[in-house]
């Protein structure tokens, strides 16, 4: 029995086991020498971890007593949260060697709070969700204020524990009272009991609690507050991982929890749902227009994005899933290529976050430009770029499911939030000539951004076959 | 030659592919490479659309030169071409290589310029030919790109402003066209365009908010595609955009805006609302008729008053596209013949007159009608060009204007006297305006010191022109050319929609 669980949580298990490692090498030989080395060895780790994920993962395995799924739709959300984090990882060396940042608990802190991810998504279980929550956000709150010496930056890690300690009582008080009036903490377990009893206000309420902690997670409106400021002031790279595989491992864990634990009262959910989806598509499109910060932006943009996930969740369909796992794969490629951009900005070897900085950029560098006006117009889904296509396979769910109000909701916040992506690209293209930034970038993230540009370009081909591979993943949730 | 579409329609994209990898430096020779390598594509294109009219079979009323690729899952890549799409896709073959042309002056980032008109041009031509709701909302959209940047880059003072509300103005027109789209798909198991046709969307009535809806979902899916192609026409009173676009767009933009960009409205309303939703179309028809009676009266009024002259022909634009609407809702084969040769003609004629306008513009740098007068006694051939379009537009019977305003104002009459009557006035409205325009600009004594040594037209000019002057005589002398080739479909088009009538009564 033993053994076979092990083999069945071998990816979490391989990565943890390596980082501890890695840990124990570094602190008792050359530390934070070996921080670059460091960086590449757990990209690689990551990278081969996933595509033996892809290579070797079939069917559905539980391990545990049902604590620990690995099916199809884990894998997927796995997958991805692997690949991005090694990207972003390789990505920031350059910006942490500028910044006098390159300490060995990096590399190793991304790893740690990967592996809770990793567990988030394959969550079959109250108790084994909150630890996999649990393990991610404490390596995340202490990434955030990771230099220390910045006032912005330990704000930042201290104002994303205290609320992160908030919500997690939220979802713990839930989780208990689910547990109170179901009588189990598995998923399969409550869905059991929900089918046979009367569905008791008291499991609402958790239910209630439970979302609102997720939400909070996913930085959903309301429950956004922390996301603009933690996003400043955290150090480039660590914003550009926090805007995308922990909102890829929240949202993959929030529908699998509604899905195989609450799926007997999806009307109830979908309320709740839509909800967030709404309040979070246009607060993230309306709040972004006054930034003046790119990392603010960004972060009202992820807001936003994150309310057309959950546009697909609200649908409560088999292709809802879909489509929201085909916008969170884009939605992540499209970031990281952004923040490739971000990380560049920089004027006499100082990070530059301002917008104002990126006035008439297209003389500066015309390639840059052009992939992050591309960007741009793929983040306002705009047609024909890729970003049009999470769209449309959004709002195409929420049609289906007779929801064409929230499609139309939808639709109304994306031509607001087009605005500001647009003002991007009117600054670097038709602004005034200001002092501009420099031109320096470092290779692996120029590679990173231009990739991810015509990646957005290329995709209107056939979207990379990212469409079957997200319903088989979809269906592998909802069978 | 089975793909000959998706060869006219990529051409210029993959010429602006070549041109952004392989072009390098912003020099002379570079400008020059990057001008000639667009003009040549765009002629391919139009040599390639040549073939594809001549090997056009008029009295087949189905798609020709249909071509079908697997894209995603339940969309297909399709591509084709019937009477009314076919002479949309001559138009902008034909008008891209002038606009080219008529960049031909401009220093400014010369190669992105060309680039942002070849991709416009894909775009464009993929609107008129795709057969797949998805591939035509793509490039009904996409189009949005690179207008937005041509305005914004080389436009004029204002242009940050004009480019924010030619987007987002249009955006928000047609995001409510995306769901009535995907409603569609879900309805009806496809997006095929040749099936849609095909397929009845039902049109009863049901309540909505405690808001009684005839013709029912047929309904709510016009409104929503009528949102879309009444501002891209633009009808008033959704029409505030295009003047501003107008006047900030460097000349070729504002060609390529009037001349083609506008039609695609029009064409969506005989491609989609008319065929799809005919019974919504029937109920509605009354309430645009009376849009396009304010447009016409209304525009030609605001135009008489403009002192700046893109401007004013901008707003000469709206009311003549208040014709096409008329037309094209007036539901019988004049109305709707007259509403596509109104379209193809104002193509012509609205893309001299905006040429016209660059042309002194280029030379005194102001488009204040103030700044002009007695113009005819340095540049005679300018004088004469400007009478024959302004004739052109006024409607004068032997130019292509007078074809379609008549055809559309006789079929206008044979469904509402009222709206024929009013209509018919905005006819002397446009000669008012454009009369007068011409006379302040072209007659009078020279002399503003600033117009002394003024150039008459120069050959590349010239060159320019011809082509127009042709097509818009020899279309006003024998409009066959072009209603042999949009009758039959046309009339197999008001057949279906008065057949959809008989068969399924609505439920008032």
């Amino acid at each position: 029995m033993l053994s076979n669980a092990l083999t069945i949580i071998f990816s979490e298990l391989a990565l943890i086991v390596y980082v501890l490692g890695a840990l124990m090498y570094a602190v008792y030989t050359k530390k934070d020498e070996l921080t670059s080395k460091l960086i590449w060895l757990t990209a690689a780790v990551m990278v081969i971890l996933g595509g033996l994920i892809i290579l070797f993962g079939s069917g559905e395995n539980v391990a545990f007593n049902g604590a620990f799924i690995d099916d199809g739709f884990a894998r997927y959300g796995k997958v991805i949260i692997l690949w991005s984090s090694s990207v972003i990882l390789v990505m920031s060396r350059d910006y942490l060697t500028k910044n006098l940042l390159m300490k060995f608990e990096y590399p190793i802190l991304i790893a740690i709070s990967v592996v809770g991810m990793m567990m988030m998504v394959s969550a079959g279980d109250l108790l084994s969700l909150y630890m996999g929550i649990e393990l991610q956000a404490l390596s995340l709150y202490v990434i955030a204020a990771f230099n220390r010496d910045s006032v912005r930056s330990t704000e930042a890690g201290l104002k994303y524990f205290v609320l992160g300690a908030l919500s997690s009582g939220l979802l713990l008080y839930g989780a208990s009272l689910i547990y109170g009036f179901s009588g189990t903490t598995k998923f399969s377990d409550i869905s059991l009991a929900l089918s046979e009893g009367s569905t008791s206000l008291g499991l609402l309420v958790g239910l209630v609690f439970l979302i609102s902690g997720l939400a909070f997670k996913v930085s959903a409106a309301p429950f956004h507050m922390w996301t603009p400021d933690v996003y400043e002031g955290a150090p480039t790279p660590v914003t550009a991982f926090f805007a995308t595989a922990p909102k890829v491992a929240a949202l993959i864990l929030f529908t699998r929890i509604v899905f195989d634990a609450f799926g007997e009262i999806k009307a109830d959910w979908q309320q709740i749902v839509s909800f967030l989806a709404i309040a979070s598509m246009f607060l993230g499109s309306i709040a972004a227009i006054g930034q003046k910060d790119i990392k603010r932006l960004m972060a009202y943009s992820s807001i936003a994005h994150m309310g057309f996930a959950l546009v697909g969740l609200a649908s409560g369909s088999l292709s809802g899933v879909q489509s929201q796992l085909v916008y969170i794969a884009i939605y992540v490629v499209m970031n990281i290529g952004t923040f490739a951009f971000i990380l560049s900005m920089e004027r006499d070897g100082k990070s530059i976050n301002n917008i104002s900085s990126l006035n008439m950029y297209s003389k500066v560098d015309p390639l840059r430009a052009l992939a992050l006006m591309i960007l741009m117009f793929s983040l306002a889904g705009i047609p024909p770029m890729l970003g049009f296509f999470g769209k449309f396979y959004v709002l195409k769910a929420a049609v289906d499911a007779d929801m064409a109000w929230l499609a139309i909701a939808g639709v109304i916040a994306s031509v607001i939030g087009a605005f500001y992506y647009l003002r991007i690209i009117y600054l670097m293209y038709f602004g005034e000539e200001v002092e501009n930034l420099d031109g320096s970038m470092s290779t692996f993230g120029w590679i990173t951004l231009m990739v991810a540009a015509v990646v957005m370009v290329l995709g209107v081909i056939n979207l990379f076959g990212i469409e079957s591979i997200a319903l088989s993943a979809a269906s592998a949730l909802l069978n | 030659m089975e793909n000959i579409l998706s060869i006219a329609t990529f051409i210029p994209l993959v010429a602006a592919i070549i041109m952004g990898l392989l072009l390098r430096g912003d020099d002379k020779s570079a400008q020059q490479n990057a001008k000639w390598l667009a003009l040549t594509a765009t002629i391919a294109t139009l040599l390639v659309s040549l073939g594809i009219i001549f090997g056009f079979d008029p009295h087949n009323t189905g798609f020709q030169f249909v071509e079908e690729h697997q894209w995603l899952i339940g969309i297909n890549y399709k591509m084709g071409v019937d009477g009314i799409s076919i002479l949309f896709v001559m138009l902008t073959s034909f008008l891209m290589p002038i606009v080219v042309g008529a960049c031909w002056n401009v220093e400014h980032r010369v190669k992105e310029y060309m680039m942002a008109f070849l991709v416009l041009e894909t775009l464009m031509l993929g609107v008129f030919c795709a057969l797949d709701l998805v591939l035509f909302y793509l490039f009904f959209e996409g189009g949005l790109i690179p207008m937005f940047l041509i305005v914004g880059i080389w436009g004029g003072k204002n242009k940050i402003y004009a480019a924010f509300k030619f987007f987002l103005y249009t955006l928000l027109g047609s995001v409510l066209m995306l769901i009535a789209i995907l409603y569609m798909w879900i309805v009806a198991g496809t997006t095929d365009i040749v099936e849609l046709l095909n397929y009845k969307f039902p049109a009863t009535s049901f309540e909505l908010l405690g808001l009684e809806i005839a013709g029912g979902v047929q309904t709510i899916l016009w409104i929503a595609f009528f949102a879309s192609f009444a501002v891209k026409m633009p009808m008033w009173p959704v029409h505030t955009w295009l003047p501003d676009a107008h006047v900030q767009a460097p000349t070729a933009g504002s060609v390529v805006l009037a001349a083609i960009l506008l039609k695609m409205g029009g064409y969506g309303f005989l491609r989609f609302s008319l065929p799809m939703f005919p019974d919504a179309s029937n109920l509605m028809a009354d309430f645009v008729l009376w849009l396009s009676v304010i447009a016409i009266i209304y525009t030609s009024l605001v135009a008489m008053v403009q002192d700046d002259m893109k401007k004013l022909i901008a707003y000469s634009s709206v009311a003549h596209m208040g014709y096409v609407t008329m037309g094209v809702f007036s539901l019988n084969q004049q109305g709707i013949d007259g509403a596509i040769f109104q379209m193809i003609s104002h193509g012509f004629i609205s893309g001299a007159l905006f040429l016209i306008v660059g042309v002194i513009y280029d030379r005194i740098h102001t488009r204040d009608i103030e700044a002009y007068g007695g113009l005819v006694n340095r540049m005679p051939a300018y004088a004469l060009i400007f009478m024959l379009f302004t004739m052109a537009n006024v409607g004068l019977p032997g130019t292509s204007g007078f074809v379609g305003e008549l055809l559309t104002l006789i079929g206008v009459f044979q469904v509402n006297l009222w709206v024929a009557l009013f209509a018919t006035s905005g006819v002397i409205l446009s000669a008012a305006y454009a009369l007068w325009l011409y006379r302040r600009v072209v007659f009078g004594d020279l002399i503003k010191e600033s117009l002394k040594s003024i150039n008459d037209l120069d050959k590349r000019e010239r060159f320019l022109f011809t082509p127009l002057i042709l097509a818009t005589i020899i279309l006003g002398v024998y409009p066959n050319l072009v209603l042999d080739i949009i009758s039959p479909t046309v009339s197999d088009l008001v057949e279906s929609i008065n057949t959809f009538e008989v068969a399924q009564p609505l439920k008032n």
